[in-house]
């Protein structure tokens, strides 16, 4: 046969694409619960990292124990801040809800009680340079001050953008707050030095993910400011109640 | 009388033969692919922070290397030759896929800290090159070691400037410190005494400046390798 005519080479073409697809995918699927796993896993690291347990000091399956313990309530909630019921708050896809209107969209919240304290974990998700970014980001109870914030990219430049998943930037949004007279402010990330309890520092020569960093940790967190609201003028209440006593 | 025919009897080369042996050991340092192919130079700069990615980049290499030349070897009179590098790309293409599933799999932390460069193997020019330059017309045995010589090569090299980024830039080899803790306030061995780590050996520049040397020490020995200007 004439490896050089056109039929051939159409053959060859053809088969060479057809070998080269059923082996890949069925390597694909015979995987996907190995790095499903390894993903879920991950997931509960970067979730605890918020809550004083650094990712470099936690092994993923250190995290996979100690995440039913520290965790101690997931919340599904929806655009009205109401809990929805019947849907698992760790499965819940952000990457899918982000795409959702509003009226329909259903984010999960992580809650850890540690001696005494409460904390409120976030999940975010946004869009970085090259592809999307997300993180999570811990409140202390007056539902204000951050705790603890990571960050992680799908395929954002080594060195520059991919930077935001590194404790020297995450590190920074300890202690910032995200309300200011009542009123949502957020965190901004800025270009040059940062000031005051609203701003973190970006990265230099990474302004397109920091931006985007930015915009996540707004769209994301107002999404659950009527629960909050629910919350501060429930607790609100109690103290109240606790006083006429 | 009959007439005796006499088979040819065509004598096998041994598997290790002289000149088999020479596929392995040439790319090692006399036609070492970065060092004198100039090849591959993207990811000895990227790769070599740590001395683990490094390794596994190495052996990722070598796995596509070794199963691609002999792949295309196999196929290499079955392949129209106006689609020839589209072919090899998709050889490759697919080694490099399988490699980045395996890595998520069961390597989950070092797929992360390679990230975007497992992807980038693909891109690696050395791989190409000897499918183009070898393995579309040697058979597959020598195609086999042609490839392993030369992914051995560049092995060796990206571990050696790893290993010298990795030491003097987090004085550490393997993540295990070896100067001694620099942990601020609980400093000991020469942190105690006053070192400092080299930060600059972090960035890209440095890794340039130690293969520089590595080229000059090799040219200095084999002074074959300099070129008349």
């Amino acid at each position: 046969m004439d490896t050089n005519s056109n039929g051939y080479t159409f053959l060859f073409a053809t088969i060479m694409v057809v070998v080269v697809g059923v082996l890949l995918a069925f390597l694909a699927t015979s995987l996907k619960p190995l790095q499903d796993a390894n993903v879920a896993m991950e997931k509960k690291q970067d979730i605890l990292s918020t809550v004083g347990y650094p990712k470099a000091e936690t092994s993923r399956e250190e995290a996979d124990e100690l995440f039913g313990q520290v965790i101690t309530e997931q919340l599904v909630l929806n655009s009205k801040g109401e809990p929805v019921e019947g849907i698992e708050a760790f499965n819940v896809d952000m990457a899918t809800q982000l795409k959702l209107a509003p009226e329909e969209k259903t984010y999960p919240l992580y809650i850890s009680e540690k001696d005494g304290k409460k904390f409120y974990i976030v999940p975010l998700r946004g869009k970085g340079l090259w592809g999307p970014i997300w993180g999570y980001v811990s409140l202390e109870e007056d539902l204000n001050t951050v705790y603890g914030a990571s960050f992680d990219h799908k395929s954002e430049t080594p060195g520059l953008g991919a930077d935001i998943n590194k404790p020297f930037f995450q590190d920074q949004f300890a202690g910032k707050q995200i309300m200011k007279d009542g009123e949502f402010k957020s965190i901004e990330v800025v270009k040059g030095a940062s000031q005051g309890d609203y701003q973190v520092d970006g990265i230099s020569g990474g302004t397109i993910t920091s931006v985007g960093v930015q915009a996540m940790l707004k769209d994301c967190i107002s999404f659950y400011l009527p629960y909050f609201n629910k919350v501060k003028s429930n607790s609100g209440q109690m103290t109240m109640n606790a006083a006429a006593e | 009388m009959a007439e005796s025919t006499t088979t040819e009897v065509k004598k096998r080369e041994p598997l290790f033969s002289k000149k088999n042996q020479k596929l392995l050991t040439t790319p090692l340092n006399d036609d070492n692919p970065i060092t004198v192919q100039v090849l591959g130079i993207c990811s000895a700069l990227a790769i070599t922070v740590k001395l683990m990615p490094a390794l596994v980049m190495s052996l990722s290499v070598l796995f596509v290397m070794g199963v691609g030349n002999v792949v295309i070897s196999l196929i290499r009179n079955a392949i129209p030759n106006r689609i020839r590098i589209i072919v090899q790309l998709v050889v490759v293409a697919t080694l490099v896929i399988v490699v980045d599933q395996v890595l998520k799999a069961f390597v989950y932390d070092v797929s992360k800290q390679l990230s975007v460069f497992v992807g980038l193997i693909i891109t690696n020019c050395i791989i190409m090159g000897r499918f183009e330059a070898f393995a579309l017309a040697n058979k597959p045995w020598q195609s086999f070691l042609d490839g392993v010589g030369n992914a051995a090569g560049y092995a060796w090299v990206l571990l050696v400037v790893a290993f010298f980024r990795e030491l003097f830039g987090s004085g550490q080899l393997f993540e295990i410190p070896v100067f001694g803790s620099n942990i601020p306030g609980e400093e000991s061995g020469l942190y105690a005494l006053g070192y400092f780590n080299n930060g600059l050996m972090l960035l890209p520049p440095m890794a340039l400046i130690v293969v520089g040397i590595i080229i000059w020490v090799q040219r200095s020995k084999n002074r074959e390798l300099i070129e008349e200007n």
